[in-house]
């Protein structure tokens, strides 16, 4: 199957760190260093209480939350929310994988794949 | 006066001009054309006069710089102007702010506009909408392919999953909606659908068929709301703002939950200021961007417990004359009319057709003293506007 050709993420100074690791093969995300809690997008500011963040190491183990396969247009894709094991829930797409066969509570791993400019982007396949 | 009384909007304004630009392709209009023209409609219909405008409402489909360019174009002397962008609902929202603003002194006469040509310029659900710099969620979303049907479609497949939502239940809202175009000369789709035939349509993205979708039209409407001195004022039947509520929800820093919609905040916030219940409603505007837009709306504004929408809509439950709820009886964005991809000011309009009693016979809520009008904007399943607003015929 043919996988769709993922658009370039617009960067931005709190991503760049991100796309960095990426780059390198570490999938990452933010904790909060006054409340604790992880959470996605990440962002400076805990989104929870306002408190410093800081980034750490994900294993890129979660499960399928929703998904969607858009059939209208070629190549299909499929949207989906995966969450993390511990974590929270993201945005993604489910790659190298029989799109029929997708259900919600399947478990998934993450997968880098490259967009456009190269930017490698978290996208997640059948564990 | 009592403080809570002071403190609301209950009352303090009326919608006096309601106008649905009759075009659903309008190739050859300009966008302020379509903006003027659905203001002269509405003001007409109040028996105003744009020298009348004090106040004016806009959101994102008007052309340039918040409210200037349309009001510059329209040249309109204000001493109130209003750009809230809530997506689709925004119109919902500036009936409450303009009412707020009535009772604040702030204007008399206020006009809200909206119009749109994305029929016309090749617009569609399928096809991803450009971001503009520096938003926020962009660098974690884009490259995903986030588009219209997709998104949506990730709702109804997690409410089918927790409460066993079925595909079937969902087409009952879309065949419901075509038995009201039917009676609509303007509406894009008046042949009256069967649940088989919405399951025999096309698959758009997942769970969702083609005939779960809105259409894409041009067109657009304008509304007129005034300070009640003014209303009474005029020859036309009196439609009172009770109550209005409005909400936001996102994905709650990763804690992502798409089994409910931020009507479950609107919805109670606009029932508790006007002192009702959904008991009370005898018809009910809800955005219909998606088949299941209206099913979770339904379930968060309390019509039905969360999880029994399916069998809410089933079996014809909002047809108008045939079930419970009436909804949408000029045949909705499902297959009426969604000018500029934006759905809100349609559903005001038809709730006040309702309440003077000028719905298409056929579709006339008998007795319709009250009406609700809900929409969303944005996106049901990564961030959305939501707005209620709750009118009575005088």
């Amino acid at each position: 199957m043919t996988d769709r050709s993922l658009p370039a993420p617009p960067q931005t100074p709190e991503s760049a760190p991100f796309y960095a690791a990426a780059a390198a093969g570490r999938f990452l995300l933010r904790r909060c260093t006054q409340c604790g809690r992880t959470h996605w997008y990440p962002r400076a500011l805990c989104p929870f209480c306002f408190g410093a963040t800081a980034w750490e190491a994900h294993d890129g183990r979660g499960t399928i939350y929703s998904y969607s396969v858009m059939r209208r247009v070629t190549p299909n894709y499929a949207i989906a929310y995966v969450a993390l094991a511990g974590g929270p829930t993201l945005m993604t797409n489910l790659v190298d994988c029989d799109f029929d066969a997708l259900r919600i509570g399947q478990p998934v791993r993450l997968v880098f794949r490259p967009s456009a400019d190269g930017t490698p982007v978290a996208c997640f396949t059948p564990d | 006066m009592r403080e809570s009384e002071a403190m609301s909007i209950n009352g303090k304004a009326y919608i006096a001009g309601a106008w649905e630009h009759p075009t659903r392709k309008a190739p050859d209009l300009s966008l302020a054309q379509l903006h003027a023209e659905c203001a002269a409609g509405a003001l007409a219909d109040a028996g105003l006069t744009k020298d009348d405008v004090d106040g004016y409402f806009c959101a994102g489909d008007a052309p340039g710089l918040g409210p200037l360019a349309m009001a510059d174009y329209m040249n309109l002397r204000l001493r109130h102007l209003d750009s809230t962008d809530l997506g689709g609902c925004s119109y919902i929202a500036h009936v409450a702010h303009a009412a707020a603003a009535i009772a604040a002194g702030k204007c008399r006469v206020a006009l809200i506009t909206l119009a749109g040509r994305p029929r016309s310029e090749g617009s569609s659900g399928t096809a991803p909408r450009p971001a503009a710099g520096g938003v926020p969620d962009a660098a974690w979303e884009m490259p995903f392919g986030p588009v219209t049907t997709n998104v949506y479609g990730m709702c109804a497949m997690r409410h089918m999953h927790e409460y066993g939502t079925t595909s079937e239940q969902l087409a009952w809202i879309k065949v419901a909606a075509s038995h009201h175009a039917q009676h609509n000369p303007h509406a894009m789709l008046r042949e009256v659908v069967t649940v088989q035939d919405v399951l025999d349509s096309p698959i758009i993205a997942d769970p969702l068929h083609r005939l779960d979708c809105c259409v894409v039209s041009d067109g657009g409407g304008a509304l007129v709301v005034v300070a009640p001195e003014v209303a009474r004022a005029l020859a036309r039947p009196l439609v009172k703002v009770r109550g209005a509520g409005e909400a936001m929800k996102g994905q709650d820093g990763g804690a992502v939950d798409l089994t409910y919609s931020a009507a479950r905040w609107s919805g109670p916030a606009a029932f508790a200021e006007a002192g009702l219940t959904p008991a009370d409603i005898k018809y009910a505007s809800l955005y219909d961007s998606f088949t299941i837009t209206v099913l979770m709306q339904i379930e968060d504004l309390g019509f039905c417990a969360k999880g029994q929408g399916g069998r809410f809509v089933a079996d014809g439950n909002l047809i108008s004359g045939v079930g419970r709820l009436p909804f949408n009886t000029d045949g909705g964005g499902l297959c009426n009319n969604h000018p500029a991809n934006r759905g809100g000011i349609t559903k005001v309009i038809e709730a006040v057709r309702q309440l003077r009693g000028e719905a298409h016979p056929a579709v006339q809520v008998k007795h319709c003293d009250l009406a609700l009008a809900h929409g969303t904007g944005g996106l049901l399943g990564s961030r959305h506007g939501a707005a209620t607003l709750i009118l009575e015929r005088e």
